[in-house]
């Protein structure tokens, strides 16, 4: 690894998602990004009997997936890191539990997807272990119930609110060569600059994805011309013109190379407000489609910049404002 | 970085990208909603003084009664929040608002049983409005009084 600046770095060796798999609720399967998933469950239940079952069920799913594409079994994997939403991270930690190898659970709201991918990059470029398993979830009313009201409460939304993705992404980190090579990260600071808007979480984190790509094309001494693609997690239709006003009054235009994996996700006809949200957000659309993409030669080199609004019920019932984070990870396309 | 993003006028300048909330549309909705939801309530009083011979007082129990159950059942079909996102204070003010937030919880912490989940969480939302409603009832009911003793009503 070379430390780059304050807050990023680069791997030494060539550390590659070898594989990767994706698993999702009914709306996101009738998105326009539908077909880029590995699969799709036209029920929120999943075939389960409760929504945090399904939840669970989602992330199996993701995992397995990644494994049958790269021909591998558990006891080739040495790591597994994984997050999610919930208290105590439950579905990522009851789904470790039928896993027989080292785990390490994450938190960082929906910026979560890059925060495993960036530390499983490390851990592998520093030769700890050979292939590590990153995987993510979320589900739409696990999170109602948990950060809002009960799901089938009669509660009008504002625009300005985002609905939490269902689904889960894994990706599979090793030294394996494959088309998706890894190329370093800038791991964020926690920004918060006194939101209380609970329905309006895209707005929120702007100033933590703001503090994190700056920070990142400083450190790595690059401009967004260098990026064929500047993705943030969740900014939501509110948030993402937002970061654009804010990185150019710095003079960072990145108007032509963002886009958010949250406006994405959804058609406009979905009636999904402001966007799509949640820790499965960045990861369902990075694993599949952006990585799909890469494949085909669409994008080079790409920055992912996962964004979380670590907002807690309680303390915000307590007044408190909503802290953010953001962190990035850059992937490249390696020429077969 | 431009001043209006500094931390001090950050939340006030994210509010000029909020797309414009539709007061008057709002309002419309809510009013129409509202009133057909009262229309039945309505037809319902009619039918029950009509057909059981009730005085309209009489009536109004099974009135509220019937609504409570078709707005139970609606929230039980996944309905009721499509009309609320819809309708907004036409849905949420009326009786089956009261009912859908019953109903809805006690959906919601079914997967956790029966006594823990649904008993102890089925007025996690209606348990505020039961209290003040209760408590200013109180409150009214003692200054009431109290003119009444006054003015020798």
């Amino acid at each position: 690894m070379v430390k780059l600046g304050k807050q990023s770095w680069t791997l030494n060796q060539r550390v590659y998602i070898q594989e990767s798999g994706t698993s999702v609720g009914p709306k996101e399967a009738r998105g326009p990004l539908g077909d880029s998933f590995d699969k799709s469950y036209d029920n929120l239940y999943c075939g389960e009997d409760n929504w945090e079952m399904a939840e669970r069920k989602l992330l199996q799913d993701a995992i397995q997936i990644t494994l049958e594409k790269a021909g591998l079994k558990q006891q080739h994997i040495d790591m597994f890191i994984a997050g999610d939403l919930l208290n105590q991270n439950v579905s990522a930690n009851y789904t470790a539990r039928d896993m027989d190898m080292s785990y390490l659970g994450m938190f960082g709201a929906c910026s979560t997807s890059m925060e495993t991918l960036a530390v499983a990059s490390q851990l592998v470029d520093a030769g700890v272990a050979d292939r590590i398993l990153t995987a993510v979830c979320s589900h739409n009313a696990t999170a109602e119930r948990q950060f809002r009201f009960p799901t089938e409460y009669g509660n009008q939304k504002p625009a300005t609110a985002t609905s939490t993705a269902t689904g889960a992404g894994c990706a599979l980190v090793s030294r394996e060569k494959s088309q998706i090579r890894i190329e370093g990260a800038t791991i964020g600071k926690v920004v918060d600059f006194g939101a209380t808007n609970a329905f309006d979480l895209g707005s929120a984190m702007v100033p933590a994805a703001y503090d994190t790509i700056k920070r990142h094309l400083s450190d790595f001494g690059r401009t967004p011309a260098d990026y064929d693609l500047i993705v943030t997690g969740d900014l939501s239709s509110v948030g993402s013109p937002i970061l654009k006003d804010m990185l150019r009054s710095d003079g960072i235009n990145i108007d032509a190379v963002h886009k958010d994996c949250g406006n994405l996700l959804y058609n406009s006809d979905q009636g999904m407000l402001a966007g799509g949200s949640g820790t499965a957000c960045s990861a369902i659309v990075t694993y599949s489609h952006l990585l799909d993409e890469m494949r085909k030669g669409t994008y080079k080199r790409i920055l992912v910049t996962a964004t979380g609004a670590l907002m807690n019920p309680t303390l915000l019932r307590q007044k408190e404002s909503i802290p953010a984070i953001a962190h990035s990870v850059v992937l490249v396309r390696e020429e077969g | 970085m431009d001043s209006k993003f500094k931390k001090e006028n950050y939340n006030d300048t994210a509010k000029t990208y909020y797309p414009k909330v539709p007061y008057f549309r709002n309002c419309l909705k809510a009013f129409f909603v509202g009133g057909f939801i009262c229309l039945i309530g309505e037809l319902l009083t009619k039918f029950y003084m009509q057909v059981f011979d009730m005085s309209q007082q009489e009536a109004g129990t099974p009135t509220v009664t019937t609504l409570i159950l078709i707005s139970a059942i609606l929230t039980g079909l996944g309905v009721y929040d499509r009309i609320a996102q819809f309708a907004g204070a036409g849905s949420a003010v009326p009786v089956t608002g009261f009912a859908n937030a019953v109903t809805s919880a006690a959906l919601e912490y079914k997967s956790e049983g029966y006594v823990l989940g649904v008993g102890s969480n089925m007025f996690k939302l209606a348990g505020s409005v039961i209290v003040f409603g209760v408590t200013s009832a109180y409150i009214v009911g003692i200054i009431r009084y109290i003119f009444s003793q006054l003015i020798g009503g």
